[in-house]
């Protein structure tokens, strides 16, 4: 099958469902560069209008979206750092390290994939009500730092691409376990560091439903959060929150246009191992 | 971690080889160094794990046994400390309560509504993908754009696609003769909406899952097919189906605990009116409603409530897959 050359038919859906993927990424842009009154009009615009600096300026004040933005990265890169960190050692003790319990705990770790989130929403909340973090930006980060996923996915990659002798030479070398990581896991590691990295940043990035509740828009919001408070005006002004749309996407979606490759190969090789 | 740092702080690491048990005299110095090794040995698997199930303990364990605790107690948002001992009146309450059921049934159709074409066209898709294909890298990542888009970016974008009287989508079905649809006020029509919002995000993230089970299907069993005469579409029928089958089942779980939890979409295609879920709660999920209950009315307890009858649910979805795929792996 693999070895089957597309024919020209292939090309065409595959041209109808990229333009189906990126159509309304373009069409933010569209929408961003117009005013309102010419989104309130039939037929909606295909092209770009002249509005585009005017409607960014708007979003950015209006939504605070510089704040927004900041705190997002603040945010999608410490919850991107912590759970590579912890996973990338954890799936090492999985995948290299005998210890009384492994079996247990790692079972644990799969287990805790299933639990959604809403069931913990609640009294995470009132944790942080009572810490006094609502609108401070560790009531997000910290519940997300570790991600049973991350440590599934090391572990699966670290069994094979870690060699097993590579571990025990250090060892007998007298190594310390902090050194073995240091000198042999991290740098074996690093190509699914890398993905998992870069996954993690992009779903804390979009992350929607626990900062909704732990941040308002008053503190210091999400760039999502900030979104809903665009929508929210009395007459909202649609051209406004599409450019609002335009900056909290495309800050991802440059991170796509040079990493999508890598992206494109760690979802895949999760799926395979997963 | 401060255990962590205990055992194993970096000033102890030394250049010096451990003497092997039993080898040499040995002075004070080798000792302590020796058993420092061994501490290091035994206690370190349990520090590389401990952060994850630290955060877990606190972050995760901890509220999903007080959820079921606040469940059973009236609790306001205004005074999260003072709890009102009310045994099983928050679920009783539930039961009768035509709103959870409302939602409840939403969740469902929105659910089928959007899992089963993502499904199905993912798998297209990915059988497109895995022929031999010029610009395979390129198709791969353009397809998988929408999953870096944001629920809230995604979602204000197809609001405005589908409004009733500038939107794209209606303007598209009048230019081919149809009438305009009411995309926010119709039942089917406002969740067929938000369900096209879950397809559009998800179906390449899937079909990269279906390509990468695909490209590990052995080439002779094609081969093989080929020689019995077996055409393309029976080949796809008969041999990728087939080989998916556990990958199908691991997507049909993920999208489905996915739908039992759909809330942004639902939330923002209201366009900024709350999460009542449209006019008439025509599309309002168990999560939107969830949201509803704890942050508008303000109702701890009762939305505690709805988290565990939702869980309850995903539990019993998860018992009937595994007796489904048990049926089936036993034929």
């Amino acid at each position: 099958m693999r070895s089957l050359r597309a024919g020209r038919l292939t090309y065409v859906v595959l041209a109808l469902f990229t333009a189906g993927s990126l159509f309304p990424l373009v069409w933010t842009a569209i929408a961003a560069s117009r005013t309102n009154t010419r989104l309130a009009q039939t037929p909606p615009p295909f092209w770009f209008g002249g509005n585009l600096g005017h409607n960014l300026q708007v979003a950015w004040t209006d939504a605070n979206m510089g704040v927004a933005l900041l705190n997002t990265v603040i945010v999608a890169g410490t919850v991107a750092a912590g759970t590579v960190l912890f996973s990338t050692l954890a799936g090492f003790a999985f995948a290299k390290l005998r210890f009384r319990g492994r079996r247990l705990l790692m079972s644990l770790v799969v287990a805790t994939m299933l639990i959604p989130p809403q069931l913990s929403v609640v009294p995470l909340y009132m944790l942080i009500a009572e810490l006094s973090w609502t609108d401070r930006l560790q009531a997000v980060i910290l519940p997300t730092l570790v991600s049973a996923f991350g440590v599934f996915f090391m572990r699966q990659y670290l069994m094979q691409a870690l060699p097993t002798e590579l571990v025990e030479a250090a060892r007998s070398d007298g190594a310390s376990s902090l050194r073995v990581v240091w000198h042999v896991v991290f740098p074996a590691a690093r190509p699914a560091m890398a993905v998992l990295a870069m996954l993690t940043f992009v779903m804390a990035w979009n992350d929607f439903f626990w900062p909704i509740i732990a941040l308002t828009q008053n503190g210091s919001p999400t760039v999502q959060v900030a979104l809903t408070g665009l929508g929210r005006g009395y007459i909202p002004d649609q051209s406004v929150i599409m450019a609002g749309a335009l900056l909290g996407t495309l800050p991802l979606l440059l991170v796509f246009l040079v990493f999508g490759r890598q992206i494109v190969g760690g979802i895949m090789q999760g799926a395979v191992k997963g | 971690m401060t255990d962590e740092t205990a055992v194993l702080s970096p000033s102890a690491v030394g250049p010096e080889r451990p003497t092997a048990e039993g080898a040499g005299r040995s002075r004070p110095g080798q000792v302590w160094r020796s058993r420092r090794y061994r501490w290091d040995l035994r206690f370190s698997p349990y520090a590389f794990v401990a952060p994850f199930f630290l955060f877990f303990a606190a972050f995760g364990l901890f509220p999903l046994l007080y959820t079921g605790w606040a469940a059973l107690h009236q609790v306001e948002l205004t005074d999260p400390d003072s709890m009102t001992w009310v045994g099983l009146k928050n679920f009783t309450r539930l039961w009768d309560d035509e709103f959870f059921w409302n939602a409840l049934r939403n969740t469902v159709t929105i659910g089928l509504l959007s899992t089963v074409p993502q499904l199905a066209i993912a798998l297209g898709l990915a059988h497109l993908l895995n022929y031999k294909l010029r610009g395979s890298a390129f198709f791969r990542v353009a397809v998988l754009t929408p999953y870096a888009t944001s629920v809230a970016a995604a979602t204000l974008v197809f609001v405005l696609l589908f409004g009733r009287d500038y939107g794209m989508v209606n303007w598209a079905l009048s230019a081919v003769g149809f009438e305009a649809v009411d995309w926010q006020n119709g039942t089917f029509a406002s969740q067929l909406a938000v369900s096209t919002i879950v397809i559009w995000r998800w179906t390449g993230y899937n079909a990269l899952i279906y390509l990468a089970a695909m490209q590990a299907v052995p080439g002779e069993l094609y081969e093989s097919a080929a020689l019995d005469g077996a055409s393309r579409w029976q080949q796809f029928l008969h041999v990728t189906v087939p080989s998916l089958r556990p990958t199908i089942f691991f997507t049909i779980v993920v999208s489905t605990i996915g739908a039992t939890q759909l809330f942004g979409e639902p939330l923002l295609f209201n366009g900024g009116a709350g999460a009542t879920g449209g006019s008439d709660h025509q599309f309002q999920t168990l999560g939107l409603y969830l949201y509803e209950q704890g942050w508008v009315n303000l109702h701890l307890g009762r939305a505690s409530a709805i988290a565990w009858a939702m869980f309850l649910i995903l539990l019993l979805i998860a018992g009937a897959a595994r007796l489904l795929r048990g049926r089936k792996d036993s034929r």
